[in-house]
């Protein structure tokens, strides 16, 4: 892919995170959530990572904002609107976020691997779906199974809480 | 006052559900299949084919004035039919004629009569109501108009629908 | 990449959507109209042209020429940007769909990603915002609702529906859809397993499965398509028309030819994975001739059309269901069958490739 298409959508990723936080209307800000998904998707597409992008867009974008709006809708968050700007948390907020910037940046700088170009992998495409399967059911297979009784206890907690609520 | 509706109770197999959806399918597409084929009997083509020859002699179409055998408009300007109406669809202006006149005894005749079909609800009061059976309901139906003002039936159109109606009517008779 | 890859991806782009979805998706509507009236017994729209054939042009020139209101309390930037999220998703998924063999040596699918399946899905789930948007924008209590019906349902369904695919990839072995459609090629459509190595019992006890498995993604396709008997988010006589209440003229077509784009992207996909996608028994593919890339083009095509027809057949039999027991069935009940019939199908498979 060529750098001009990652750069529109390493802008479009950055500039409507940007507008999650900037936006006062909650939906406004849900809805830049997913455009900042589906730039991010589009990065992890570049890469030919294209499982990783796609379910990026399912599960994200089209799960959880979907959530997230539906909830937003419910509660009907109008009070977000007045709010005045604190300035000293907003003045905290941007000096912490530019001092993780900095940290990354020197990171970065002198992470060797980082700066090399890998050469390409063997073979035309890559099935990755197939070779994540392989991964998660090999090396990461106890991770795995941990992470599937982790989130089967997860539901059956939500499923008891609100059972309790109920009655 | 709550109503408890007692819910049927259902065996397995129409808890299943499956042969009922089968069944409405099945339904459905028959009467879709005997469409296809021609078998239904459909509502008549309306513009192409018309019931204007069954329409029954009581039909309620649209008011219109008649003129008797010798031409001469029956209407006297009584407005009855003006304040009978429901929707208030008549508007009359009468004429007076001169005392010099033949049928001077008349008195009255209308200088405009109209009918505003948009408000016309076909009741035919006007025609229970007309003491000199001057008005009466015709078979036509089918009144159209682009504009308001062509929905306006004038005493001209009123009496070119009504045509001439036959029967001995007193008020020209000058011997009475 | 070459200039002939992009001129032919151009070409494809443009033909499937000017050539095919668009004119499909108006006279899917009209089609949709005849059916209905046809099932009533009426005679449906029968004026405009022969048998009324032209009767799309007449509403769109209709739809046109009417008022394009925007209500004064509507969120004005939201309301205009609705009708379009709900447009383009239906349509960008046709692209990893498989229309035909070949043509000229150029295979007939616009993107053959190699996550297909997912790409439709993930792209399908989006087609949910323009209605939960369109329902926020108006800033009106039925809209509203339908909104917010619509995302519970999404939510819902796109479990059973993810779900109730992965029995066929688990048989094929990729999430590629022209890998699915050549496996259908060489063991049999899954649904109907009489084509090839048919002497294989393994093969037809896997059929049972794959039967439940296309009942319950054809389901959840009724649901994630917003027709009926899962329409809630539009339901004429309890919401006015749902999310499209306060939309008109063509912002509210907009909103039609998405629902009907998304029917027929529905339809395709559910051609590609169950039904042999453009094979059909006997005609062989493009290889042999541009002839015959035009006929499977067109098998697939006519395929489409009858699960067209199908969605509109069930439409017009089936009351709707109400929102607890849609939410019931979808969780309780096809969840439930989905994940059952993933094992079966796994433990099928070993057997069946032996």
């Amino acid at each position: 892919m060529s750098p001009f298409l990652f750069w529109i959508f390493a802008l479009l990723t950055v500039i409507f995170g940007a507008a999650v936080v900037v936006n006062r209307n909650p939906v406004a800000s849900a809805l830049s959530l997913v455009v900042s998904f589906l730039g991010l998707s589009a990065l992890f597409m570049s890469l030919d990572a294209f499982f990783v992008g796609i379910i990026q867009v399912l599960v994200y974008a089209g799960a959880v904002m979907v959530l997230f709006l539906f909830i937003i809708m419910l509660l009907n968050l109008r009070a977000e609107e007045e709010r005045r700007i604190n300035w000293l948390a907003l003045a905290g907020g941007v000096a912490v976020a530019l001092a993780l910037l900095i940290q990354i940046f020197l990171v970065i700088s002198r992470f060797d691997p980082a700066r090399k170009t890998f050469p390409p992998l063997p073979g035309s495409t890559i099935d990755d779906v197939r070779n994540i399967g392989a991964l998660l059911f090999s090396n990461y297979n106890l991770p795995f199974q941990i992470v599937g009784v982790l989130v089967l206890v997860a539901t059956i907690g939500v499923v008891l809480l609100s059972k309790r609520e109920l009655r | 006052m709550a109503i408890t509706v007692p819910r049927p109770n259902l065996s397995w197999r129409e808890r299943l559900y499956l042969p009922a959806i089968v069944a409405g399918l099945a339904i459905t597409f028959k009467h879709f299949k005997n469409m296809l084929l021609g078998r239904t009997k459909v509502t008549m083509q309306y513009p192409e084919q018309k019931w204007d020859a069954n329409l029954p002699d009581h039909y309620r179409g649209a008011p219109a004035l008649v003129r008797d055998a010798d031409g001469r408009v029956r209407c006297v300007a009584c407005q009855l039919c003006e304040f009978i109406c429901p929707p208030r669809a008549i508007k009359i202006i009468p004429g007076e004629i001169p005392s010099t006149d033949r049928f001077a005894k008349v008195e009255k005749y209308p200088d405009a009569f109209d009918i505003d079909m948009i408000r016309c609800i076909f009741c035919g009061m006007c025609e229970e109501v007309c003491p000199e059976q001057a008005i009466f309901l015709r078979k036509d139906y089918a009144i159209t108009g682009f504009t308001r003002a062509d929905m306006v039936h004038h005493k001209e159109k009123l009496l070119e629908i009504g045509g001439v109606m036959h029967g001995v009517v007193l008020k020209w008779n000058e011997k009475k | 990449m070459d200039s002939l890859f992009i001129i032919t991806s151009l070409l494809k782009i443009l033909g499937i959507l000017f050539v095919v979805i668009l004119p499909m998706v108006s006279y899917a509507v009209y089609a949709e109209r005849r059916v209905s009236a046809f099932i009533q017994d009426r005679l449906g729209p029968n004026r405009v042209g022969p048998a009324g054939l032209f009767q799309p042009i007449a509403d769109m020139f209709k739809l046109l020429l009417k008022e394009d209101f925007t209500p004064r309390a509507a969120n004005t930037f939201y309301y205009w940007l609705a009708p379009c999220l709900a447009v383009m998703p239906a349509i960008i998924t046709i692209a990893v769909v498989p229309f035909g063999s070949t043509l000229f040596g150029v295979p007939m699918v616009i993107a053959d990603v190699n996550v297909g399946i997912l790409f439709v899905f993930a792209i399908a789930s989006l087609g949910v915002y323009g209605i939960v948007i369109g329902g926020w924008a108006s800033n009106s209590k039925y809209p509203f609702l339908g909104g917010i019906r619509s995302s519970a349902q999404m939510l819902s369904y796109e479990l059973s529906l993810g779900l109730a695919v992965v029995p066929v990839f688990l048989v094929v072995g990729s999430l590629r859809l022209t890998s699915v459609v050549r496996y259908q090629i060489e063991h049999g459509w899954f649904i109907a397993p009489f084509v090839g190595d048919w002497a294989n019992p393994w093969k037809w006890l896997l059929a049972i499965p794959m039967i439940i498995s296309f009942l319950v993604f054809m389901i959840a396709m009724f649901a994630e398509t917003n027709r009926l008997p899962f329409d809630l988010p539009e339901a004429e006589q309890e919401l006015a028309g749902g999310y499209n209440t306060e939309y008109s003229s063509m912002k509210f077509a907009l909103y039609f030819l998405g629902e009907y784009a998304a029917m027929i992207t529905g339809s395709a996909v559910i051609v590609t994975l169950f039904f042999g996608g453009w094979h059909f028994p006997g005609i062989p593919d493009g290889s042999h001739g541009w002839i015959f890339g035009l006929i499977n083009i067109a098998v697939f095509f006519a395929k489409v059309a009858v699960m067209i027809f199908f969605f509109m057949w069930v439409r017009w039999t089936f009351p709707r269901f109400r929102y607890d027991q849609l939410m019931r069935l979808g969780w309780l009940f096809f969840f439930e069958i989905a994940l059952v019939n993933i094992f079966l199908v796994a433990a099928i498979i070993p057997f069946y490739r032996s």
